[in-house]
């Protein structure tokens, strides 16, 4: 094991001589063919030495697939996607197992740095001493490279596992909970991701267990015209804690890039996850080029008593985002929140909000979404409470908020509700209001830059979904606000 | 220190300043009064910079600099502050944040090092004690559910932490009580009456002006200075209204 370890080490230290400073990292790539069918189904299997039941899985999600069609675009304006013109699989050459991230290759390390993950973060993957412990389940494209604090988590009994490894090595969890939360023919994406998800995370908290440490992984896609299916499961049995943070950034591309994710979790009776996303892939140039297609499904089944899922978003990337982080509130008392900031600028398009399904007794939801929109972007806020015949005294509290920066760009709030049950007790809010020229020049008149002074002003009206953040995302996610809007203003 | 020379400013191509001459130096503390509508806030704006309000002809200088040329933040971090007629709410922004960022943004403009967390802290902490203002309401949203004479208050502390050259202060007089305006005044007097530093304070009442005593009365009246006096000036005003000076 060394002995590999050492020669990537060599390897790596000879490319990162000769690299050229550049956004695309020249880390060797083995393509799945080009294009969608059994075969590419059959290859990922096989490159990542499934089980039988695994390919018969996606086998069947593949053949699910053919016969759907696209969704309809509400309010976006997707171009056709060529599904036969894209990589299913791709994965750096040689599988390297590192004992801790400071050997990793450097040249991805100097990418991550690049592309500004917090110095916190990278403090932790250089093995600073008391850096704050954050398990960094680093996904290089499509497959794990490393993984750290894997002991202390055992120790603690929680799993965490790249999905590949778990369905290897823990295939009865895998059977149980995969696919149960998001059906396999659940969406057309979701189930072109069960049929070819190349990666993910697999978490599990054991009943009664605070996972010693935040969960995060950043997901990055790499390589040209490779879609990325990321697959995730967390399973949270009685009484225990997770918070999972996942951080999501990519280098600059000219191709349109999808990304079709499948996030699942499970929550037990009294148990809790927190999920937060900070979203940032490319959104494609100030004319709306390139940039990713990010069309993700996420759901959290809070099957058991009391359980609570608590989904915190920010997202500011990505061309094309389609996105509805929700929860099935089926326990008695159980609690589901979203709290979310979706920023759109250039021709940026998204279209972003939750499902709070109530069957429940006494569940709760909140909703509380932040969207800003600049240049000529389209944010629409979509967002459904159900209500079911049975689960009595239902509470929800919706707040919706549109920050409108000049005047091409466009705000859209759409709420469902449906009740079936009289005791529910449902309560929605919206506004909508334009950065005004007041504040912008007060802050200015008190020696703020316009481009400070809108980033505050941003800052302070996605402040009630920001301080839901984990500290040092909460960090990252403000300057990512301000970044994201350079140039909008003035 | 300040010198304004036949200026002349519009606001959506309506003139409003119409060859306004000024000069203020060091150590100086200007009144400027005028009937509702002469211009005295627009003057305050043209100054700070504000967008949409366009200098069509005459020139200002701060300290031998083109004021003109300047942007906002610019003008504030050169050393000049603008207190607000009507002082803005900035929602989910904490005074402490805003003023923190405002003051390092001023320092890194100006080259010198930013204020360390904990010497703003104790800064800031200082200058709203001394104007009877808590730390409490420096930890809410800048400005907002701030009453009338709280907003105000709040100004003089943003002045007071920003310690600015030359103070700009639009009827901050206006809204408070009689022991908030002893207490605004004797802020003004104590921040700003310095050799090196000088106010210009538009009002409309004399009572601000027995705190804060004014070297110089000016009248602002359709958009140019009619009258220029000493503190007496002030006195006259309030006997005679502007009916015979501004006609
Ligand atoms: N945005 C605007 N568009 C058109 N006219 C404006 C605008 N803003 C101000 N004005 C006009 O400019 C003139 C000067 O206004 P300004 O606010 O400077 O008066 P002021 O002297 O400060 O009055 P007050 O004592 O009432 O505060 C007024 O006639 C006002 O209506
Ligand atoms: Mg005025």
């Amino acid at each position: 094991m060394s002995d590999v370890r050492n020669r990537e080490a060599h390897d790596a230290a000879e490319k990162a001589a000769t690299y050229e400073w550049g956004f695309t990292s020249d880390i060797e790539q083995e393509f799945a063919p080009k294009g969608l069918s059994e075969d590419t189904v059959r290859f990922i299997s096989g490159k990542k030495n499934e089980p039988e039941w695994m390919l018969d899985w996606r086998l069947k999600a593949y053949r699910k697939w053919l016969e759907m069609r696209a969704p309809d675009w509400a309010k976006m304006q997707v171009p056709p996607i060529d599904y036969q013109d894209a990589y299913y699989y791709a994965a750096p050459k040689k599988k390297i197992e590192l004992a801790s991230l400071d050997e990793l290759d450097p040249e991805i390390r100097r990418t991550y740095e690049k592309l500004g993950i917090p110095i916190e973060e990278q403090k932790v993957l250089a093995g600073v001493a008391g850096a704050r412990k954050v398990a960094v389940d680093a996904v290089f494209d499509s497959v794990s490279v490393a993984t750290t604090f894997r002991e202390e988590l055992k120790k603690a009994g929680v799993i965490f596992l790249s999905i590949s490894e778990a369905i290897r090595e823990y295939p009865e969890m895998i059977r149980k909970w995969l696919g149960k939360v998001v059906p396999m023919h659940d969406n057309y994406f979701a189930t072109l991701n069960s049929a070819v998800f190349s990666d993910g995370t697999f978490v599990y908290i054991p009943e009664g267990v605070r996972c010693p440490m935040e969960l995060s992984t950043y997901f990055r896609i790499n390589a040209a015209n490779t879609g990325q299916f990321e697959r995730t499961l967390i399973v949270a049995d009685r009484g225990s804690y997770v918070s999972y943070l996942e951080g999501c950034t990519a280098p600059m591309r000219d191709e349109n890039q999808l990304h079709a994710a499948v996030v699942e979790l499970v929550a037990l009776d009294d148990a809790e996850i927190k999920y937060s996303t900070v979203q940032n892939w490319y959104p494609g140039d100030s004319e709306g080029k390139g940039g990713i297609y990010n069309f993700v499904t996420k759901r959290a089944l809070c099957q058991g008593r009391n359980s609570k899922v608590s989904w915190t978003q920010v997202e500011t990337g990505s061309a094309i985002t389609w996105k509805y982080p929700s929860c099935v509130l089926a326990g008695e008392g159980s609690v589901g929140e979203f709290y979310s900031v979706a920023l759109t600028n250039n021709r940026q398009q998204a279209d972003t909000g939750t499902k709070m399904i109530h069957l429940g007794k006494n569940s709760r939801s909140t909703i509380v979404s932040k969207g800003i929109s600049a240049g000529r972007s389209d944010n629409t806020y979509r967002g459904l409470v159900r209500v079911g015949p049975t689960a009595e005294n239902v509470r929800n509290f919706t707040q919706c908020d549109s920050l409108l920066l000049g005047d091409q760009c466009g705000a859209h709030t759409v709420p469902y509700i449906e009740v079936r049950n009289p005791t529910a007790q449902i309560e929605h809010e919206a506004t909508t209001s334009k950065i005004s020229e007041d504040q912008l020049f007060y802050a200015m008149s008190r020696g703020l830059s316009q481009e400070d002074a809108v980033a505050l002003i941003v800052n302070g009206f996605a402040r009630e979904v920001l301080k839901q953040l984990p500290m040092e995302f909460a960090v990252e996610a403000q300057k990512l606000l301000g970044i994201s809007l350079e140039g909008s203003v003035g | 220190m300040l010198k304004i020379d036949n200026l002349h400013a519009t606001i959506a191509d309506k003139p409003i300043l119409k060859g306004l001459d000024l000069s203020v130096n060091a150590g100086e503390i200007h009144a400027i009064m005028g009937p509702n509508g002469a211009g005295k806030s627009t003057l305050g704006y043209v100054l700070g910079g504000r967008a949409g309000y366009e200098v069509t002809e005459g020139a200002v200088t701060f300290d031998g600099k083109d004021l003109l040329d300047m942007g906002a933040d610019e003008r504030a971090a050169a050393g000049l502050f603008l207190g607000f007629q009507y002082p803005v709410e900035i929602p989910g922004v904490s005074n402490v944040q805003f003023l923190r960022t405002a003051l390092n943004a001023q320092r890194r403009a100006r080259g010198d090092e930013e204020m360390s967390a904990g010497d703003f802290l104790r800064l800031s902490r200082a200058q709203a004690d001394a104007l009877g203002m808590s730390m409490d309401m420096m930890k809410r949203p800048v400005n907002v559910g701030f009453s009338g004479g709280e907003k105000k208050r709040n100004e003089m502390v943003q002045m007071g932490i920003l310690d600015p050259k030359l103070a700009i202060l639009d009827e901050t007089d206006s809204g408070l009580d009689i022991d908030a305006l002893r207490v605004v005044g004797d802020g003004i007097n104590r921040i700003m009456r310095k050799p090196d530093k000088a106010v210009l304070l538009i009002t409309h009442y004399q009572r601000l002006l027995e705190i804060v005593e004014p070297d110089f009365v000016h009248v602002l009246a359709a958009g140019r200075i009619v009258r220029s006096g000493g503190a007496e000036l002030a006195l006259e005003l309030e006997r005679e209204g502007y009916g015979a000076i501004a006609a």
